[in-house]
């Protein structure tokens, strides 16, 4: 049976969507699909608003919130209160994510190198992560203050699990044939970490980082949630509890920049070192 | 006749390089019983191969020869010294020649070097190793990444990898079965030239009997469960071998002589 495929190749991303026949929705150029379906999306919002279908009180208009999508982007580039905020949620983004991947890393090797971490702490990791990790923010707020560090601990403790399981998954990569390639030529267990399980292994390093860049946001937000402080979640609180919906959505949506940067920076980097590892749309962007 | 095949020792003339002796192998998992008292002498710059039914334990042998698992009982001698593991004058080709898609076609075949004596010593080898990938026709892909090579160049980046260490014995497992005939052929030609230029004593895994017959000196003709040699064949067709030989009737006969002896092996 064959199918007829599209497949073009771009740069080092494969858009591979794979159909019996293109459909003109699929013939629409990206750039106007895209626009499209926020139209549609704005359109059905305005909808919600004019039936009455959730109380006004709670929620705004689109144009509300674009509106106040500009004040706030005002705030932050005039360098005001909203800059201040966003910049002690970068740091614990930024202190966080470097947290967890360095000891995501390491033990990331215990686990996946070591017959010892395989054994014995592998299993407390499984038991860690199966439990519901923002319970622990209160915690690290006793222990660590309202300050940045306790927002800190809670996005690396959060997003330290991926990094792990990417770091430990590439280590078991490499195949039967390549390692025993490697003894032939008389490699030390070093060398054949260095020089064949790492680099094998960065596509899922990497796969790991990306699951980390996003959560690493989703634990500094929560801290803030939970244990007060001066970040843009302790702002979208204040703002949820005086019924401020365009307030609220427009901050979420700055934040979700914060989200992207790193996100896009990972990937950025994953071209730059992986550049012999070709993956689809879908896989760079979920995997 | 007999449906029995006996395990013979067998050898060729010769100064003798590589010798097995009494070599056995039991997998202590499942108690697997895959080689039986090997006896093998190659003998210097010749051309062996070895056919059998899948399963009978080739790839075990040839692991067992370049030092890669110990046999349980027998010896192997390689040059006088005990081969007790693996050893830079043993060069080694498994089926998939895997090169490292982060490195160019030259790095992946400095390689070697680079884990024996260091970074440094890899960059001085430069030269040998531009000198080899233009004896296998890559001299204008040194700086290309695996990716863009053929499977056939691939394969033949891969024998430059081998050669590299300058290793005097060649144990290769199913070099080229991933590559189409045409190319199989074409390099089956440039193996037999580069092992005559080099007077490289070499031990081939192979499951085409053509392929055996062209290339050999002598075909062993494994017996499976458990893994033993039935027979040798020497192969007296004059050298250098050309596949215009494959369609000649002495070419025929020995193909038609190995046949037999396999069929005979695979219902025992
Ligand atoms: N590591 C191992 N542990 C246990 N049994 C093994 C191991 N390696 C090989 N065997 C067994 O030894 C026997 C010989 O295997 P081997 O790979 O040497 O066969 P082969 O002749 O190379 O086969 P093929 O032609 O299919 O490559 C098989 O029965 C196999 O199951
Ligand atoms: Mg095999």
């Amino acid at each position: 049976m064959t199918h007829p495929q599209k497949t073009v190749e771009k740069s080092a991303v494969r858009q591979t969507t794979v159909t019996e026949s293109v459909a003109w929705i699929d013939r629409i150029p990206r750039p106007v699909a895209m626009v499209l379906l926020m139209v549609i999306f704005l359109l059905l919002w305005q909808l919600v608003y004019e039936l009455r279908l959730i109380s006004p009180i709670i929620l705004s208009t689109p144009l509300e919130t674009i509106y106040d999508l500009f004040y706030v982007g005002k705030n932050i580039l005039s360098g005001d209160y909203m800059l201040v905020a966003l910049w002690v949620t970068t740091q614990e983004v930024l202190l966080g994510f470097a947290i967890a991947i360095a000891l995501g890393f390491l033990l990331g090797l215990l686990v996946g190198e070591t017959a010892f971490g395989e054994r014995a702490v592998l299993p407390y990791l499984v038991a860690i992560n199966a439990m519901p990790k923002v319970a622990f923010a209160p915690l690290f707020v006793s222990w660590l203050g309202f300050g940045i560090a306790s927002k800190v601990a809670l996005s690396s403790f959060i997003a330290i699990f991926p990094v792990i399981v990417g770091t430990a998954a590439g280590l078991h990569a490499t195949d039967e044939n390549e390692r025993m390639l490697f003894r032939t030529m008389g490699a030390t267990r070093w060398q054949t970490l260095v020089k064949l399980k790492l680099p094998t292994g960065m596509p899922h390093f990497f796969a790991g980082l990306k699951n980390a860049a996003v959560l690493v946001v989703v634990g500094a937000v929560v801290g803030e949630f939970l244990g007060g402080g001066k970040g843009f979640g302790e702002l979208i609180r204040v703002a949820a509890s005086q019924l401020n919906t365009p307030r609220v959505f427009s901050l979420i949506i700055y934040l979700s920049f914060l989200g992207l940067a790193t996100f896009w920076a990972v990937i950025w980097l994953q071209h730059k070192l992986v550049f012999w590892h070709k993956e689809t749309v879908a896989e760079q962007t979920f995997e | 006749m007999s449906m029995e095949v006996a395990c013979s020792p067998a050898g060729l003339p010769g100064r003798p390089v590589y010798e097995l002796l009494g070599v056995s192998k039991t997998f202590a998992k499942r108690n697997v019983h895959a080689l039986d008292n090997i006896d093998l002498s190659l003998t210097e710059g010749g051309f062996s191969a070895i056919i059998g039914p899948s399963g009978c334990g080739k790839s075990t042998l040839l692991k067992i020869m370049a030092g890669l698992l110990s046999p349980s009982e027998g010896s192997v001698v390689l040059s006088g010294e005990p081969v007790t593991g693996p050893r830079r004058d043993i060069g080694m080709m498994f089926q998939q020649a895997t090169l490292f898609p982060w490195r160019t076609t030259i790095e992946n075949v400095v390689l070697p070097i680079e884990i024996r004596e260091g970074k440094r010593a890899a960059l001085a080898k430069y030269g040998d190793a531009k000198a080899l990938l233009e004896l296998v026709g890559l001299q204008d892909f040194e700086q290309v990444y695996p990716n863009e090579l053929s499977g056939g160049m691939a394969q033949r980046a891969a024998i430059c990898r081998m050669l590299i260490t300058e290793p005097t014995v060649l144990v290769l497992d199913e070099p080229f079965s991933a590559l189409d005939e045409l190319t199989r052929d074409f390099m089956n030609m440039e193996l037999q030239r580069i092992c005559q230029e080099r007077n490289a004593t070499t031990f081939l895994v192979t499951h085409s009997i053509p392929e055996a017959v062209i290339l050999s000196d002598v075909v062993y003709v494994m017996s499976p469960r458990p893994g033993c040699i039935a027979e040798a064949v020497p192969v007296d067709l004059p050298r250098p071998r050309t596949l215009e030989m494959m369609v000649a009737p002495r070419f025929g006969e020995f193909v038609k002589r190995i046949r037999e002896l396999l069929d005979k092996g695979a219902f025992l």
